[in-house]
């Protein structure tokens, strides 16, 4: 290019020209997402400062291959589980006369909210034999079904009836059409879902470690707590990162092969649920059971232990309550700063669609795959390298608390910022208001929503954080999870440890509320709210 | 001061590489109603949304009034271009209510519940003035979207399509309205559309915006009876294209010999000429003695209307065929041989590519 021509070409580019170009928007968004992959870089850069020779010598052991059978033969069984319980309570709950179907489809999703290591705790403190295997199993399948219930139900609220019925003027019986085209359909959700469920499972460390079964995660925090081998703690990571990277890649094909069967933003007429007849006991007493074990059970253990627990002395009020407020300090303080690396992120990829947007925005997503854990190790080995002196700081703890749940204020950001189209914005301008009046009357009251749904997302994920937080919390600094963590290491103080996991509990339920609502409304769609989304491209 | 409302000068926008207009030329004179008529993609959408500010052309010069708005060396933003805006979806504030939408581009001492409450009676919503855009339908959208558009008197009001999403019936009705309106306040109105009778029946000018460029800029009745090539004939209207060869002031073709409007008596040799269904008229076969021009075909296909029908009559087997529109109840079925009758001037043109402007001849 002649010197001519590049000078004219970089002042086009300083000054915008003619052309607008979101310039800021793609700088920031590709800053966020550099940010994002650097616990994976440093997990790698940390296995290679070890030496590829040590990490062979760390997987060639007889000790990963215990991992990963362990880790493969929960993930079948407690997905099998997850998926029969999951389906069927939506099904129940979506498509059937199932009494007080409503209530229990909050019921249903609640359990979630429920710390995996507070849901091990209530059935090991209660039932000390439960552990190993088959504890695993039972905990984690009463933990994660949520996941396959969500999508299921949503997909059984979304299924059109005009497909089945377009089927059965083909010829099809009602039988067959429910298989072809009902059955079907949820085939892919469902895998989704189940996929969820194996992310899910690799990443946890708590309720691995009180039910005293090795997976990856509770070999890795053992590592680094006791002998710290950087080679070993390094290469159980990859192994780790790369399982959860192979089911990410996994669940996104089935997302967006799943889009495929969306009908479009028609008019949808409501579906005459399945009268259950005599059968209904029975659905009740199944549901029932489900929320009981899943919900009813740690709750009531929880609050016997806090009633009858030898709390004798132990918590004083001053640590609860520091505890209480440094969990929600900095679950704040994550939850702000991840909404705030998000909406860059959301707002270029939503407005300025092209492909190296859509890729960027789905390189986020490999957060998912990063586990609390690895999360964790890779910040201390960047900080204790780089930036010493942010080493134990309530900075580092907020940053990881951003970076690991950031894709959840993404997914929730967007329904907003596509809301507030730079279509009204453009009126807003053409009625005479300058740029920034119109954001402040148009567009920031349509991200309202959108922005408050990514903060109680997040901030409900960070108050139930353990694994990273006791890597990462500054010393002599308690959440509440790692408060409850440590009483329940001691089997002496149950009561001591029964006021925190209450006070999570508490605190999650409030945003999970919120949330609830949320998701419930997209769902369902707002009603005739739905014409300025069906905006013709 | 200028007769001229809005003037754009060789105004070029592309979108990465795909150009979307070239070099356009149009001036819209003041007060008048202007619809723009092309095809999706066509650009017409891209022009409205350049006079509007939401985009800068990349070459070329907007004047609205007596200022220019944007150019290589200025631009001017939406907000102070003084224009009203009506988009195909309404684009209402959904977080607003329908008052506070109309009022959006007021100052804040004129919102008062009397100006609210004129302005939606303008647009026969009275009584609306605290639903959310939600609980609107789309008839009623677009008519708080114009109310809105109108509020603070701008000097231009530009409408996208603001009429298509509508059913036929509310879509006709309404335009009736909104025309009504906009002449009232003799703003100057560009009105873009795809749809030919909108663009007809509302219009005091019509432009036919056709691969980036205004291809035909003129009254109604003009564009229709003297389109200045065979696209153009097509964009508005049905049209016969029949090829022939003019000698001084005729055209002899298959259906017979046509006289040749007046302006084209020069035109000599091969030459394509425009028939109007209309211009047509088919009745029972004669042997002779008819003045007029006439041939003879068969009915091999007919659409019944109601108020009119038309029939497409085949001058032998296999042949080329005409497309005549017949008012009254019709009295030919398929199959029936009748005498095809051609009246008035015809239009015509040379029969070289560059007229043509496009490749197929007939329909």
């Amino acid at each position: 290019m002649p010197r001519g021509m590049r000078i004219a070409a970089l002042r086009e580019f300083v000054s915008g020209g003619r052309r607008r170009y979101p310039w800021l928007l793609a700088t920031t968004s590709i800053l966020v997402a550099a940010l994002l992959l650097v616990p994976l870089v440093a997990i790698v850069a940390q296995a290679l400062q070890a030496g590829w020779g040590q990490v062979w010598l760390v997987l060639d052991r007889s000790f990963v291959a215990t991992l990963l059978w362990n880790t493969i033969k929960l993930a079948v069984v407690v997905t099998i589980l997850c998926a029969v319980i999951g389906t069927g309570c939506a099904w129940l709950t979506e498509r059937t006369s199932l009494p007080g179907r409503r209530t229990w489809a909050v019921l249903l999703i609640v359990p979630f909210v429920i710390p995996d290591f507070v849901l091990a705790w209530t059935w090991t403190s209660v039932f000390p034999a439960i552990h190993g295997y088959s504890g695993a199993v039972l905990v984690m399948t009463l933990h994660l079904y949520p996941l396959v219930y969500l999508p299921m139900a949503a997909a059984f609220r979304a299924a059109d009836p005009g497909q089945v019925e377009a089927a059965r003027v083909l010829g099809l019986s009602k039988r067959a059409a429910w298989l072809r085209i009902s059955l079907r359909q949820a085939r892919t959700t469902l895998l989704g879902g189940c996929l969820l469920v194996c992310l899910a499972l690799l990443s946890y460390y708590g309720a691995f470690e009180n039910l005293r079964y090795q997976t990856f995660t509770t070999a890795i925090f053992g590592e680094i707590r006791t002998q710290f081998s950087p080679a070993v703690a390094s290469s159980l990571s990859l192994v780790l990162v790369a399982l959860s990277l192979f089911i990410l890649g996994g669940e996104g094909m089935f997302r967006e092969r799943g889009r495929v069967q969306r009908s479009g933003a028609m008019a949808q007429r409501a579906q005459t649920p399945i009268q259950l007849g005599r059968t209904r006991f029975l659905a009740v007493a199944g549901v029932a059971t489900t929320v009981g074990l899943a919900l009813g059970f740690p709750v009531a253990v929880v609050v016997y232990w806090m009633t009858t627990g030898s709390s004798s002395g132990l918590p004083t009020s001053v640590s609860f309550w520091a505890a209480m407020g440094y969990t929600a300090l900095y679950s704040a303080l994550g939850a702000v700063l991840a909404t705030a690396l998000a909406l860059p992120v959301s707002l270029l990829t939503i407005r300025h669609p092209r492909r190296w947007t859509a890729t960027l925005e789905r390189s986020t997503f490999i957060t998912q795959a990063i586990p609390g854990v690895v999360i964790g190790l890779a910040l201390v080995y960047v900080v204790s390298r780089h930036l010493n002196f942010l080493y134990q700081s309530p900075q580092l703890l907020v940053i990881a608390y951003a970076l690991m749940f950031f894709p959840l204020g993404l997914v929730a950001l967007s329904s907003s910022v596509a809301r507030a189209s730079p279509r009204l914005e453009e009126i807003g301008r053409s009625l005479g208001k300058g740029p920034l009046a119109v954001r402040l009357t148009v567009t920031a009251p349509l991200l309202a929503p959108g922005l408050a749904a990514a903060f109680c997302f997040l901030f409900l994920s960070s108050v139930t954080e353990l694994t990273a937080t006791l890597l990462l919390a500054p010393t002599g600094v308690r959440t509440l999870a790692t408060q409850f963590w440590a009483y329940a290491e001691e089997s002496a103080s149950l009561g001591a440890a029964a006021p925190y996991a209450a006070a999570m509990i508490a605190m999650s339920a409030v945003p999970a509320y919120l949330l609830g609502r949320w998701f419930d409304q997209r769902i369902v769609g707002e009603p005739g709210g739905s014409w300025f989304q069906e905006e013709v491209p | 001061m200028s007769q001229v409302q809005i003037a754009c000068r060789g105004v070029s926008k592309s979108f990465g590489r795909v150009p979307v207009l070239l070099d356009l030329d149009l001036e819209v004179p003041i007060g008048a109603v202007v619809t723009l008529l092309g095809e999706s993609g066509s650009g017409k959408t891209t022009l409205l949304r350049l006079i509007a500010g939401f985009e800068r052309p990349d070459t070329g010069t907007i004047v609205i009034g007596d200022e220019t708005v944007d150019s290589d060396q200025l631009y001017v933003p939406p907000e102070k271009r003084r224009i009203g805006y009506v988009s195909q979806e309404g684009n209402l504030f959904p977080h607003l209510t329908v008052a506070k939408n109309v009022t959006f581009g007021l100052a804040r001492g004129d919102r008062s519940a009397d100006r609210v409450g004129e302005l939606l009676e303008l647009v026969g919503m009275k009584d609306l003035g605290e639903r959310y855009p939600h609980q609107l339908s789309g008839g009623q959208q677009q008519r708080v979207a114009l109310a809105r558009a109108l509020a603070p008197h701008p000097q231009v009001v530009l409408l996208d399509e603001p009429f298509s999403s509508l059913d036929a019936s509310l879509r006709s009705s309404l335009r009736f309205e909104v025309m009504q309106i906009l002449r009232q306040r003799d703003a100057t109105t560009v009105f873009v559309t795809h749809d030919q009778q909108e663009a007809l029946s509302v219009a005091d000018l019509v432009g036919i915006v056709d691969r980036g460029r205004i291809r035909q800029f003129d009254k109604p009745e003009v564009l229709y009876n003297r389109p200045a090539d065979p696209r153009a004939a097509r964009f508005l209207g049905e049209a016969n294209i029949i090829a022939g060869t003019a000698t001084s002031g005729f055209i002899d073709t298959a259906f017979g010999r046509l006289s040749l409007a007046d302006e084209q008596a020069s035109l000599e040799g091969p030459a394509i000429v425009l028939v109007r269904p209309e211009q047509v008229s088919v009745r029972p076969p004669v042997d002779e003695g008819s003045t007029h021009a006439h041939s003879t075909g068969r009915v091999v296909h007919c659409e019944y209307y109601g108020h009119d029908s038309v029939v497409l009559v085949e001058l032998a087997e296999g042949g080329p065929t005409l497309r005549v529109r017949c008012v009254g109840p019709t009295l030919v079925a398929v199959g029936d041989l009748v005498d095809l009758v051609m009246t008035g001037n015809f239009r015509a043109w040379p029969d070289d590519p560059m007229s043509r402007g496009d490749d197929d001849l007939h329909p």
